[in-house]
């Protein structure tokens, strides 16, 4: 029987005719758990969007959502939601981007994109060409970075209070009673590659060398945000680059690395 | 802040100079943070030429809570109770969607009775919401009597929901592979009889001190008219969709659970107007109990959770007698399940209208991101198109029509 989710059925022969429809716009299709992705080449985006909506009756834009992905060199995903009411169907439309590179506005296909591209702004930093009103959407007036970014700390970088002495509301940098706890999940009998405090008879350098670091985020440096990030987090941190990053930890009550001792 | 109302100030002088005395300049005005009508912290600037609505700007995000980001950094467990928090007037309609887009990653069962307590407690809440909206939009116009009647039956509802989860509204109630927990006989024929004789005596005394009520009507009749295809091109939804005359509900189009069992009408619009939208509101509310029923009618027997111990806890008896019980409930409540890697759009019809859950898995035990799509975003964005033109009193009156909650709104 399967999951009980909403359940849609791919006309027959979906996948080629929007193939037919997008032409030398698509890039890839992927067909993964009864849903379609198709990733259109960015530049065309306006133009594959309006060939959709036309040909391929997808009246309705529903959603734009924005993944990070630190790792490759386009990080940002923008996946567009579209849905036929006539025929019953959706379908993800993906183009990826990075910091600088803009991605084309569909505010004038549908005017619901205006507020889903400023939120995609707001929280990425994608910016939109043809967009005219991108202004931040979720955030405080006057925020500074893009919070869903991977390599935004998830408590930020400032805390505001109401300050009884200035009678207003002060911002201030964070400062956390506890460290933050990022529980490592991996099992050492399910190719954990690295090797576990105390034990001896691993064969100790070769592993963590070849190996991809664990998905633990301990220091500012294991963000995965890349060396220009990491460099302003030392920098931040008035860490020296040949010292350890965890010596930012120190007096912090948080457990101490095995090579101190 | 203040720089942009002066860009405005400035905007506006540039426009409109004052040549004599009988010129009147445009003025903006902000409408909330903190206003009764604006059902949250809304605030909405807005200009106005004498008392016509010229232009008006949403400034949403004074709720944002960053739900999204902290749900990066949770299990697919811990993140659920994120989900009441939306909006928290129709909690188990947000728990709907996530539930079902981690069972479609899972590709995992569920048993027939726990699919039925998903439906049935679904249009509770539908009831319950649209009690609460119904009852504040009829307020915000001026009618203070139904919304107090209204607001038994929510009270009502808000009891069921303690007895069935143990909470009144964040309930935490659907879980990955089924409900939390069964309910107990005396609950279900609690509501069977609340169903024939409390919910429809109190709703129906208190619609028809409305819906044929002259001041009521010249409040919403005419107003704010969206057509078909502005209500498709501005991303409308659910019943905002159906008071524009688009029999579109994902409960028919798309089932989900054992909604294909059910038996029910869709109102819709035939105005396209606020009073429409109310109306179809009050419809879906006797739709939503005649499903209720049909689930009591219906409801077999069985297990309520998967049995799959990888993804749903043992119950505690067999956690005291089994080993691998313990261990299950050990790491499920501590490392938590882990999800196939791959990405899932999933949206129920919530009372609102679609609510989607974009989930992106990467293999491990957190989601790599989930993307929440909020009814209330693309309503609210409309804001300024079905305004134009319109008296500034007819603000609550859209406002309330449009049914907007900013838990949800915001994130």
């Amino acid at each position: 029987m399967g999951h009980s989710a909403p359940k849609i059925v791919n006309p027959e022969g979906i996948a080629e005719e929007i193939g037919a429809i997008l032409g030398s716009m698509l890039v890839e299709t992927v067909d993964h758990a009864d849903e379609l992705t198709f990733t259109v080449v960015r530049e065309e985006l306006a133009n594959a969007m309006i060939a959709l909506r036309d040909m391929g009756h997808y009246q309705q834009l529903m959603e734009i959502a924005g993944v990070d992905y630190p790792d490759r060199p386009d990080r940002f995903e923008v996946c567009y939601h579209l849905l036929s009411v006539t025929r019953n169907h959706r379908v993800r439309v993906k183009v990826s981007t990075d910091e600088d590179t803009p991605v084309p506005t569909v505010t004038h296909i549908w005017p619901v994109a205006g507020w889903l591209e400023r939120e995609v702004f707001d929280m990425y930093g994608v910016v939109f060409d043809g967009n005219t009103d991108l202004r931040r959407i979720l955030t405080d007036y006057g925020f500074k970075g893009h919070p869903q970014r991977k390599d935004f700390p998830l408590t930020g970088y400032v805390e505001l209070r109401y300050s009884e002495e200035d009678k207003r509301v002060v911002y201030e940098p964070v400062k956390l009673a506890q460290d933050f706890r990022s529980f490592d999940f991996m099992s050492p009998w399910e190719g954990a590659q690295y090797v576990l405090p105390g034990d001896e008879r691993a064969p100790a350098p070769a592993a963590p060398a070849a190996a991809p670091t664990p998905k633990a985020t301990e220091s500012k440096a294991d963000t995965g945000a890349g060396d220009a990030a990491n460099k302003k987090a030392e920098e931040k941190s008035g860490d020296a680059p040949a010292k350890p990053a965890a010596a930012t930890d120190e007096g912090k009550g948080a457990a101490k690395p095995e090579g101190k001792a | 802040m203040s720089d942009y109302l002066e860009k405005l100030d400035h905007v506006t002088d540039a426009v409109d100079p004052t040549y004599g005395d009988t010129e009147i300049q445009n003025y903006t005005i902000n409408f909330g943070p903190q206003h009764p009508a604006a059902h949250g912290v809304l605030r909405l600037v807005m200009e106005l030429e004498g008392e016509i609505v010229e232009r008006c700007d949403p400034h949403v995000g004074l709720l944002h809570r960053g739900t999204e980001k902290l749900i990066e950094y949770k299990t697919y467990m811990q993140a659920l109770p994120y989900f009441d928090r939306l909006d928290y007037c129709s909690p188990l309609g947000m728990e709907h969607s996530y539930v079902l887009a981690v069972e479609k990653l899972l590709n995992l069962e569920v048993p027939l009775r726990a699919q039925y307590l998903r439906v049935f407690f679904a249009e509770l809440t539908r009831i319950c919401n649209h009690m609460l909206n119904l009852g504040s939009h009829v307020m915000d116009v001026g009618a203070m009597t139904p919304n107090l009647w209204l607001f038994e039956i929510r009270e009502d509802c808000l009891n069921f929901f303690e007895r069935a989860s143990g909470a009144r509204m964040h309930s935490a109630y659907f879980r990955p592979g089924g409900v939390h927990q069964d309910v107990p006989l005396k609950l279900l024929t609690d509501i069977a009889d609340w169903l024939d004789t409390r919910l429809p005596r109190l709703f129906e005394d208190a619609m028809s001190l409305v819906v044929d009520n002259r001041i009521f009507k010249q409040r919403n009749v005419d107003i704010a008219i969206v057509s078909k295809e502005d209500a498709l091109k501005w991303g409308f939804s659910g019943p905002m969709l159906r008071g524009s005359g688009i029999a579109w509900d994902i409960r028919k189009a798309q089932p989900y659970d054992v909604y294909d069992r059910m038996d029910f009408d869709i109102p819709v619009g035939t105005a396209y107007d606020c009073y429409d939208r109310f109306m179809v509101r009050v419809e879906e509310v006797r739709q939503s109990a005649r499903i209720m029923k049909q689930c009591l009618n219906e409801m077999p027997e069985g297990p309520i959770a998967s049995f799959d111990r990888k993804v749903s806890p043992p119950k505690r008896g067999e956690m005291k007698r089994s080993m691998e019980a313990l261990i299950h409930h050990f790491k499920l409540y501590t490392e938590g399940f882990h999800v196939p890697a791959g990405e899932v759009y999933v949206a129920t019809e919530s009372p609102k209208g679609e609510f989607g859950v974009y989930l992106v898995s990467d293999g491990s035990n957190k989601p790599y991101r989930c993307k929440i799509r909020p009814t209330a975003f693309s309503h609210l964005q409309a804001m300024d198109f079905m305004m134009k033109g319109h008296m500034l009193a007819d603000t609550t009156a859209v406002l309330g029509a449009m049914d907007i909650v900013f838990g949800e709104c915001d994130r």
